[in-house]
């Protein structure tokens, strides 16, 4: 165990470390005069950035610089689209789209001759009269991390870099200087909200499970188990910050009186699960998990649950039911968990991003949170973006911040120059934000009245080429994979919806079905036993509010406009712009294509499989969708 | 205690009691297809719904706990139109060939379709697989609604918990672990599923043999052990077909294997004995005889056994299928009569 004061200790000895790695970081004491971050998040893990580090090594080593450079595996940096990335400081030089190639060359004129590579930095970064920070380019410079402040900075299985950033001298001040009531104080009166979707003020939930006879076993949760199709905000911060989590939960469990958190992290995160069981076994061995905290008297421990892959399990009721080692299914509320929570005790559950907020509130104040974001949603926000976007990845924004900054400038517009059609926020249980939104700030608040929900930060961006009905199709086909099946109108409702949906898509439906379909959505919604059911709709609900026309075409003209609905769409060839090259026959998979050589070819609508193969390799734009 | 209004009727419940309990109380009906009473709440079928004042969503009465002063309202149009849509998903994928279901005429879900009005179903259901290897009863999930009653009776009343859901979603069925068949499993087949189904999902084969409307029920002790369960014999043309169990107070609404289906085919067995018998030395052959013969035999053969060797020579075994009564008078027998300590029984079961 150690003390306050080695907690210090540790701190002063290694903060000089991780304040060399910013922008005109100060090297101070701090033993190596160069470090180079390469992302060991999943995004560039699965580009090969490992090997990247390795080569890296290897190179450094070859090149005699291993007690003057070091390289170290952090968290992601954000900017996925171009992974394999990496920084070396103290130039703060952004490589991107790394290949091991590179390395040699980068080892060899940045490390040893002091030139930065510029052909092979993030091209944002590199100007006329220099190379500039990360923090300002478009993508980063409107973001404000606070949650993921640590992500791509330290080294995530290494303790001393955490503690060196100020790390659990959060609970060190908890334990020492407030009382339960100052945190829940500080932690109410900084506006913080639940950021795993319902936005519930994570100040009152803690408050509720505050209260009970002394003595009563209590537990704190976090969950983990983040679902949403192109959502891995937490999953970022569990693989680059996971001590953050570790030191927020023990800090609620001084609050209510736990002694015992669980983390519910889904298997499908090895990288994560890899990290938590490290940095757990670090904290333990520090003993700022364990028995007697700092010598205070105060214990918590925390283990760790592995979710099979079910999306509901990250509904409240049904984790707590899959941490008691029983089928994931959700329970009727009340009682709510606050009350009888994980086997039937008082429990609160946070999310992973939640849980990050909360260190940094009680070391800078309620006020400086309150100072960020909006009136009702204090703040920052992490959003993954995904879809129809050049900077696919991670961003953390203030709250209030617009759709039309987070997808134009952050994002970096749309590829191929097409138009913004919609963005859903909140995944399945979201629902589309149209143009005519674009420029309202994004809060809990506002999503919600204009028809969508923050969710957990899943923010996937479409084009003009996307079909509305087809993306409540994608959405809703997620549910009815993923509803546990436990309350009849999810259950069913769902899987009844979607057979609507299909309908439409066919173009067999009738102007009737839609009044059929928008009743079942508030059959769902209205009776649903958990919020997978009661947010279900939401995608059909938005999608329809906002681009009925495109229903109605599908109903009545049997026409998709955006090209997408294979059923509703006809391959055709324009005779007057063919060449007869042959290209399109000889790449049709179903031999639907037919013409001589130079004359104009034909495509047999009852043999094309409308794939849209003859279309892309068409040279000369001859082949057209009606 | 609180007070609560339910459909404009005030009463005083218990602090804690939820809606449904007040309901009762005021004598007012809410339909509930997955509530098992004593059981936790499962809030799964979403047929309890009612309307509280001052609350924007609907809530299940099973499981929403009363506070003092709550108006709830448990007929509205809002209502009704929730249960009658919840009805219609249940009855798009449910099998409506009501006539040659074992079940007809018994079934929760038919009477509710009945009184809400759900005639047409306008989605079709996908057939799934019936599970017939049990000995005694048959699931078959196309009539299944995943109320999940037998689950929660098997896993939370007889604690066997030899079945769940499994599967997710839509493709949900109720089965023992990984999908095995019922009889490969840990299920003792003591069919308080069967009886706790709503709906023909679950049925007794014995069903088979009788409809409803034909039997006369008879509340009767079971004569298997000495536990004392209490159910009802189902008669027809006065022989016993079936038997349900009883809220008696040994056994709750709850019957074991052999109770259920072991304990009155013997009954009416063409080679049940009647009468006494007696076997005659000399052909080896046994002979009917009357009471007074047999037990005049019976008393001069033991009391010549205990003149001759003693009463500690002789004991009194009762068999486990004797009532309490019979086996207090064969102990009273032994140690009065035979004058012997040797007695027991093997109502152990």
């Amino acid at each position: 165990m150690i003390t306050i004061e080695q907690l210090q200790e540790i701190k002063e000895k290694n903060q000089d470390i991780v304040n060399f790695r910013k922008e005109h970081g100060e090297r101070g004491n701090g033993k190596y005069r160069s470090h180079v971050l390469v992302c060991a998040g999943t995004g560039c893990t699965s580009s090969g950035s490992q090997k990247i580090a390795d080569k890296l090594e290897e190179e450094i080593k070859a090149a005699g610089l291993e007690e003057e450079v070091c390289v170290i595996r952090t968290g992601c940096h954000g900017l996925c689209a171009l992974g394999p990335v990496m920084i070396i400081y103290p130039e703060a030089a952004f490589y991107s789209n790394m290949e091991l190639e590179h390395v040699p060359e980068i080892v060899s004129e940045h490390l040893v001759k002091g030139n930065v590579v510029t052909k092979y930095l993030y091209q944002e970064t590199v100007t006329e009269d220099g190379i500039i920070s990360m923090n300002q380019t478009n993508f980063y410079k409107p973001q404000n991390r606070v949650a993921l402040r640590n992500c791509g900075v330290i080294n995530p299985e290494c303790i001393n870099e955490y503690i060196g950033t100020g790390g659990y001298q959060a609970l060190a001040k908890v334990l020492t200087t407030m009382s339960r009531e100052d945190v829940v104080k500080c932690i109410t009166d900084s506006g913080l909200r639940g950021r795993g979707g319902g936005g519930f003020p994570t100040g009152k939930k803690w408050q509720f499970a505050m209260g009970g006879e002394p003595g009563v076993q209590k537990y704190v949760c976090c969950n983990a188990d983040e679902g949403d199709p192109g959502a891995f905000m937490d999953r970022s911060v569990l693989e680059g910050d996971p001590h953050v989590v570790f030191e927020a939960m023990a800090i609620a469990g001084y609050v209510i009186g736990a002694n015992q958190g669980y983390i519910y992290v889904r298997a499908e995160y090895p990288i994560a699960v890899d990290r938590l069981n490290i940095a757990l076994a670090q904290a333990r061995e520090y003993g700022v998990l364990g028995d007697n905290i700092f010598g205070t008297g105060f214990s918590f421990d925390i283990d760790l649950r592995l979710g099979a892959g079910a999306f509901v399990c990250g509904e409240e009721t049904a984790l707590m039911t899959s941490i008691e080692g029983n089928r994931g299914e959700p329970r009727p509320r009340p009682p709510f968990p606050a009350v009888k929570g994980l086997f039937g005790q008082p429990t609160i559950l946070n999310n992973v991003e939640t849980w990050a907020n909360i260190p940094q509130i009680i070391l800078k104040g309620a006020d400086w949170f309150a100072g960020m974001g909006t009136e009702k949603s204090r703040g920052t926000k992490v959003f993954a973006l995904g879809g129809k976007i050049n900077n696919v990845g991670l961003v953390e924004i203030p709250m209030g911040t617009t759709l039309r900054e987070v997808v134009e400038n952050i994002g970096g517009g749309i590829p191929n120059g097409k138009k913004f059609k919609a963005a859903q926020t909140g995944g399945p249980s979201g629902g589309c934000i149209s143009l005519e939104n674009y420029d309202v700030p994004i809060d809990y608040d506002n999503l919600v009245s204009i028809g969508s929900m923050m969710g957990s930060g899943g923010l996937i961006v479409m084009d003009e080429d996307d079909c509305m009905v087809d993306i409540a199709k994608f959405f809703l086909e997620f549910t009815v994979d993923e509803s546990c099946g436990k309350c009849t109108p999810c259950r069913i409702g769902t899987k009844r919806l979607l057979e609507l949906l299909n309908k439409i898509t066919d173009g067999k439906a009738e102007m009737e079905d839609l009044d059929r379909m928008v009743e079942l959505c508030n059959l769902i919604k209205e009776n649903s036993l958990c919020a997978l059911g009661q947010t279900a709709p939401n995608p059909v609900l938005s999608t329809y509010k906002y681009f009925k026309d495109e229903y109605i075409a599908h109903v009545k003209d049997k026409k998709c406009p955006a090209g997408k609905c294979k059923n509703l769409v006809s391959y055709h060839i324009d005779a007057e712009k063919c060449i007869g090259c042959g290209l399109c026959k000889k790449n049709c998979p179903g031999d639907a294509i037919t013409g001589e050589k130079k004359q104009p070819h034909e495509i047999d609508t009852a043999k094309c499989l409308k794939c849209g193969v003859c279309m892309t390799k068409c040279k000369k734009d001859a082949i057209y969708k009606a | 205690m609180i007070k609560v209004t339910i459909d404009g009727i005030t009463v005083e419940v218990e602090q804690g009691s939820t809606i449904l309990e007040a309901a009762k109380v005021a004598g007012v009906e809410i339909p509930t297809l997955c509530y098992l009473k004593d059981v936790t709440p499962e809030a799964s079928c979403r047929m309890c719904m009612v309307e509280i004042e001052g609350m924007p969503k609907l809530v299940t009465a099973c499981s929403f706990p009363a506070a003092d002063g709550n108006v709830v309202h448990t007929r509205t149009e809002r209502v009704v139109k929730a249960r009658r849509g919840v009805l219609e998903l249940l009855m798009s994928n449910h099998k409506t060939d009501c006539f040659s279901c074992p079940q007809n005429g018994m079934c929760k879900l038919q009477d509710l379709c009945f009184e809400y009005g759900v005639k047409d179903v306008p989605f079709e259901g996908v057939e799934k697989a019936i599970d017939d290897s049990n000995k005694f009863f048959t699931y078959d999930p196309n009539l299944c609604i995943l109320c999940h009653r037998c689950v929660n009776t098997c896993q939370k009343r007889t604690c066997r918990g030899s079945i769940d859901t499994t599967q997710r979603g839509f493709k949900s069925v109720i089965s023992p672990a990984f999908g095995m068949d019922w009889a490969d499993s840990n299920c003792e087949s003591c069919g308080n599923c069967v009886q706790a189904c709503p709906t023909g999902a679950l049925t007794m084969k014995k069903q088979k043999t009788y409809r409803h409307w034909d039997v006369e029920k008879v509340l009767t002790t079971c004569p298997h052990c000495a536990t004392g369960c209490q159910y009802y014999v189902y008669v027809k043309d006065n022989r016993v077909v079936d038997v349900e169990a009883a809220d008696g107070p040994s056994n709750r609404g709850l019957l074991c294997v052999k109770g259920r289906s072991a304990s009155f085919d013997f009954a009416q067995c063409d080679e049940r004995i009647t009468t006494p018998l007696i076997k005659d030395r000399e052909t080896g052959e046994f002979r009917e005889a009357g009471w007074d013969e047999a037990l005049d035999l019976v008393a001069s053969k033991f009391t010549e056994l205990k003149k001759t060797y003693g009463g500690q020579a002789l004991a009194g075994f009762a068999c486990s299928r004797s009532t309490n009564e019979d086996i207090y008078m064969l102990q009273k027998m032994t140690r009065v009569a035979f004058e012997s300590n040797n007695t027991d029984n093997c109502a152990r079961v």
